[in-house]
């Protein structure tokens, strides 16, 4: 059944690509209800195979001669992240809600990315993940490209690039793999079997694991190949953004952690060596992890413009994912998934709030000019849900960053406890950051000078739309949910990862 | 072996050469009064009609059981139709139609009939060198390929740039035939014989590979080749080729040329199967895997590989990073020709026994051609609208004309190698070939190589996007195209699609003409 949400966004994309440009209505509608649709699905899907393993949805011989099957199948983490794709898609039609310009090409984009994102969330053959993967890159560019704002151009070429460049790591390790393993084969299971069976022997996983890992880690933003993320996220129009933050860079993560770690598992293994403590390259990659968490959280906390903290926060909170990723312990892992879910739903809502509520009305996103605005009085219900996010956002309990963070924490505590030492530093500049953009955009009492301000009384804002609303009320709906009652999802999350690290299909 | 055989095996060829009299025929002579739209249109379906009834006889050679032909009283066959001969000549008749179709929207000329009757006798040199298993024969085909692209070249009698490429191309071709034809007088000398498997055999048992002389008509035969498929250091032809000739000229010189070059490699490489096989009738050979002492020959030994390695490198480093640099989408293209043709010579470095290299080299320069002949299309039609074919005549394109600007996208995109198009697929099968060959350090860095400059590649196709969707139009006046011209760009837009999605289709077409031996 959750095959059902790639053919529907596909489709939904074809459509939305053919209606006429005027009425811009047509295209929106359209879009939503194609999301709501993908959304329905993954709800249906993740409810009626709850507690079950690794369900096969559709497996058909695709290149006989290679052994490449079209292969969807769903295990609890697929199946999580579906559900957070189906959310993004919802929230992120709802929030480019006043897209005028070419409306039905933006929505034909957006569904296209969507059907990519589903895609590689089910895809158990590698060569089918792949393909997904590069599939959504192209409307990426286009999504930037046209409908962004700052440097939006060197911002979309850029993006485009580093993720064409991840890919090709990603490739060459799968032509790598493919060729090593002589298995004839490159679904998933097949190649964890040759890897589990010395098909795939320890030297070749040692460096082909590097090569897999990072070329994912780029999309997830792994630091020093983050780059693209703020600039990205902040030129990408808010829709864009949201699934930018929201699942794009979980694709990345899903494929370190499905591909990376799952079929090189030896590639994690020590050296034999170690200078300055880095004995593997797992090291390395914890390493890189809470250089991402902490610098991230530090660069957001300078930042002049509103959109760039949330950019590098993004840095920041995936940072713990792949420190989560890297203690290859259950409750590590487990948190980084959880934290994979938490993130999207959390960032979608910061970039939701930004790009959209405030910068659509105060056509800025300068802390300094926003300070001087008064917005929590002008715009009491943006004030108010900036805080809900920013709560969630900074990991305080009752929300769903505060369970998966808190997980990935204890994982990494049993494993090296200065890896947690040093996130924990990331976790207080994350308050900072989020507590000073809180601060300056909402709640900051400068008054404009007479001469800054010509005009007598407030020229009043726009009204908050039922779109808006809605959108917060989902996304923060969600996180709350998630946070009171995090076995919704942990217990989908856990066996799978428990087979996972078990080695063995379920 | 008779004359009746070599008529019948060569019935694909006569059908064109028939169907090239024909339009010379109608057109010169019925329709010489005829408007020149009427003439454009009957002379493109007659070569069109000619190349359907060309493979026609192809497939009923094929089916009638006739493998090939050679001197009678002897094994040395001078032309074979089955294997990857038959793929690629069915192959070039396609896409000789395709580019024939794309002729009927376009009024570069008046001189109809003969550009048709040009275009199909340079086909019939396609075919031929497709076929050929003998060095003069090759060669024949060969230069009947060039002399009708050099003309083609010169098509467009009014300007100069087309008569400066054409001059430059002619010069270019005639030195690398000369170089080629050196090359073969010294395998000639050293084996005493034409014929590829007897080269084969003979450089096994005269130990001729041992000669220096072998390799000095190695790298003739390399320069000669080279040339041919635009390799670096070989290319400098290319850019002003594509840019100055008309465009269906070009489209017919960067796909049915390199289709037919590219094959004439393989047939290089696939001798040694083919003499191995009459050499030693049991035993070594099974099913085509073949695990005896390498032979010693051009397809398959260390320095041959070595050339052609570094070649594929240069080319593909070159090619990709030129294109960059680019303001003309006819020199872009022809850049990115050069680097796709580094991918396939990576193909045959590492040549492999089966049929897996030959397949998969035949699925990529097949696609590829298929592509750029949309490609080409579109570029002429907005060169015809804007006058220009630089990048900012994109300007605006998915306003002057949406499906226009979906059919681009779709192409450069496929020639990006971005899935689910053709273009992935075809790299994909063609570097897991390579890795399937050899999976040694030296391939695998190659391979990595093509990969990260196939990155690369997409900053330039994207640059051309851009143009058309992103960047705001200057002039939005609709772009008008003559409906033939539509469907077939429309066509093979969704032929690209279709084929990389369902890439086992086609390839199991290639490998239909390998029957089971």
């Amino acid at each position: 059944m959750l095959s059902l949400t790639i053919y529907i966004s596909f489709i939904g994309a074809l459509v939305v690509a053919m209606l006429p440009a005027k009425p811009s209505s047509m295209a929106r509608i359209l879009a939503l209800m194609v999301a709501v649709a993908g959304l329905v699905v993954a709800v249906a899907g993740f409810i009626a195979d709850f507690g079950k393993g690794l369900v096969v949805l559709t497996d058909k011989v695709w290149v006989p001669s290679m052994g490449i099957h079209y292969l969807l199948a769903a295990d609890g983490i697929s199946r999580t992240l579906v559900l957070l794709t189906g959310l993004a898609a919802v929230a992120g039609v709802l929030f480019s809600w006043n897209i005028e310009l070419r409306t039905n090409e933006f929505f034909a984009f957006f569904l296209a990315l969507i059907g990519g994102v589903y895609g590689v969330f089910l895809s158990f053959d590698l060569f089918l993940l792949f393909v997904f993967y590069e599939i959504a890159i192209v409307p990426k560019y286009f999504l930037i490209a046209i409908w962004g704002s700052t440097r939006r151009e060197y911002a979309a070429m850029k993006l485009a690039l580093y993720s064409f460049v991840g890919s090709a790591m990603v490739l060459i390790g799968l032509l790598a793999a493919y060729a090593t393993a002589g298995s004839h084969s490159t679904g998933l299971m097949a190649l964890h079997e040759a890897s589990r069976s010395g098909a795939l022997p320890v030297s070749f996983q040692m460096w082909c694991f590097p090569l897999v890992f990072i070329g994912f880690g780029i999309l997830a933003g792994m630091w020093p190949f983050h780059t693209w993320a703020p600039t990205g996220h902040v030129a990408a129009p808010t829709a864009a953004s949201m699934l930018l933050a929201g699942v794009v860079m979980k694709l990345g993560a899903y494929g370190c952690l499905r591909v990376g770690i799952w079929l090189f598992p030896h590639g994690l293994d020590p050296w034999g060596f170690s200078i300055i403590g880095i004995g593997s390259w797992r090291d390395v990659f914890a390493l890189l992890a809470v250089i991402g968490i902490v610098y991230g959280a530090l660069v957001a906390l300078v930042q002049t413009d509103f959109k760039f903290v949330i950019g590098y926060s993004s840095v920041s909170h995936m940072g713990f994912v792949l420190l989560g990723l890297m203690t290859l312990n259950q409750i590590g892992i487990t948190g980084a998934v959880l934290q994979m879910f938490s993130h999207g739903i959390i960032a979608g809502l910061l970039f939701a709030i930004v790009g959209r509520i405030v910068y659509e009305r105060t056509h800025t996103r300068q802390l300094a000019e926003l300070e001087t605005m008064h917005l929590s009085k002008r715009m009491p219900f943006a004030a108010g849900a900036f805080v809900v996010a920013g709560i969630a956002s900074m990991g305080l309990p009752g929300f769903s960053g505060f369970v998966a963070e808190f997980q990935v924490l204890i994982g990494a505590w049993t494993v090296k406890p200065w890896w947690v030492a040093a996130a924990g530093v990331g976790i207080v500049v994350g308050v900072a950051y989020t507590w000073r953009a809180l601060q300056k955009a909402f709640f900051a009492d400068k008054l404009p000078t007479a001469s800054e301000h010509p005009h007598t009384g407030w020229p009043a804002f726009a009204a908050i739309t039922w779109p808006e609303v809605t959108g917060v009320a989902l996304l923060a709906g969600v996180s709350l949910a998630v946070g009171l009652y995090p076995r919704i999802l942990l217990d989908a999350i856990e066996p799978a990862v428990k087979a996972l690290l078990a080695g063995g299909g379920q | 072996m008779n004359y009746a055989d070599l008529f019948r095996v060569t019935l694909p060829e006569t059908a064109l050469e028939v169907a090239a009299l024909l339009v010379l025929v109608v057109d010169l002579g019925l329709l010489r009064k005829a408007v020149l739209k009427t003439r454009v249109a009957v002379a493109a379906l007659i070569g069109v009609l000619g190349c359907i009834a060309s493979a026609w006889a192809l497939f009923w050679v094929l089916g009638d059981g006739v493998w090939g032909y050679g001197l009678p009283n002897s094994h040395e066959a001078l032309l074979i139709s089955i294997f990857y001969t038959g793929a690629a000549q069915a192959g070039i008749l396609m896409l000789t139609a395709l580019t024939l179709a794309l002729l009927i929207g376009s009024d570069f000329t008046k001189h109809v009939g003969e550009y048709v009757a040009v275009v199909l006798m340079a086909a019939t040199g396609g075919l031929i060198i497709c076929a050929a298993q003998d060095l003069l024969v090759i060669f024949i085909g060969l230069e009947l390929l060039s002399l009708g692209l050099y003309i083609l070249t010169a098509f467009a009698k009014r300007s100069e740039k087309s008569a400066e490429a054409a001059i430059k191309y002619y010069l270019f071709g005639g030195m690398s035939a000369a170089f080629l034809l050196f090359g073969f007088s010294y395998l000639y000398g050293l084996t005493g014989s034409t014929n590829l498997r007897q080269i084969v055999l003979g450089s096994i048992t005269a130990n001729a590979s041992g000669s220096p002389l072998f390799y000095v008509a190695m790298v003739l035969i390399a320069a000669g080749l080279g040339f041919k498929v635009a390799a670096v250091p070989f290319h400098l032809w290319a850019p002003d080729t594509y840019e100055g000739a008309p465009a269906p000229a070009a489209a017919f010189i960067a796909s049915v040329s390199k289709v037919a070059s590219f094959t004439l490699l393989i047939s290089i490489g696939t001798a040694i199967l083919h003499a191995v096989r009459d050499a030693y009738p049991s035993g070594l050979v099974t099913a085509f895997s073949y695990s005896g002492p390498a032979p010693k020959f051009l397809g398959l030994n260390y320095p041959w590989m070595v050339t052609l390695a570094l070649m594929a490198a240069a080319s593909m480093v070159v090619g990709n990073l030129a294109a960059l640099a680019q303001v003309s989408v006819r020199r872009l293209l022809a850049y990115s020709a050069i680097a796709h043709a580094g991918y396939i010579l990576l193909g045959l470095a590492f040549f492999s026994y089966s049929p897996r290299s030959a397949e998969a080299i035949l699925y990529y320069v097949l696609t590829y051609g298929l592509t750029t002949i949309g490609a080409f299309g579109v570029v002429d039609v907005v060169q015809r609208a804007t006058g220009s074919d630089r990048l900012d005549a994109f300007l605006g394109l998915h306003r002057r004309n949406p499906v226009l600007a979906g059919v681009l996208l779709i192409l450069f995109l496929s020639l990006a190698g971005i899935p689910p198009l053709v273009g992935f697929w075809a790299k994909f099968n063609l570097f897991a070939a390579v890795l399937s060959v050899s999976a040694g350090v030296v391939p695998f860095a190659l391979v990595a190589l093509a990969l990260a400059l196939s990155a690369v590649s997409l900053y330039y196709y994207i640059q051309v996007l851009k143009r058309a969707y992103v960047m705001p139009a200057v002039d939005e006046t609709p772009i008008k195209v003559h409906p033939v011209t539509m469907i077939v760009l429309v066509g093979i837009a969704a032929a690209v699609v279709l084929l990389g999605m369902f890439p086992a289709v086609l390839q199991g077409w290639i490998s239909s003409f390998y029957p089971v031996l």
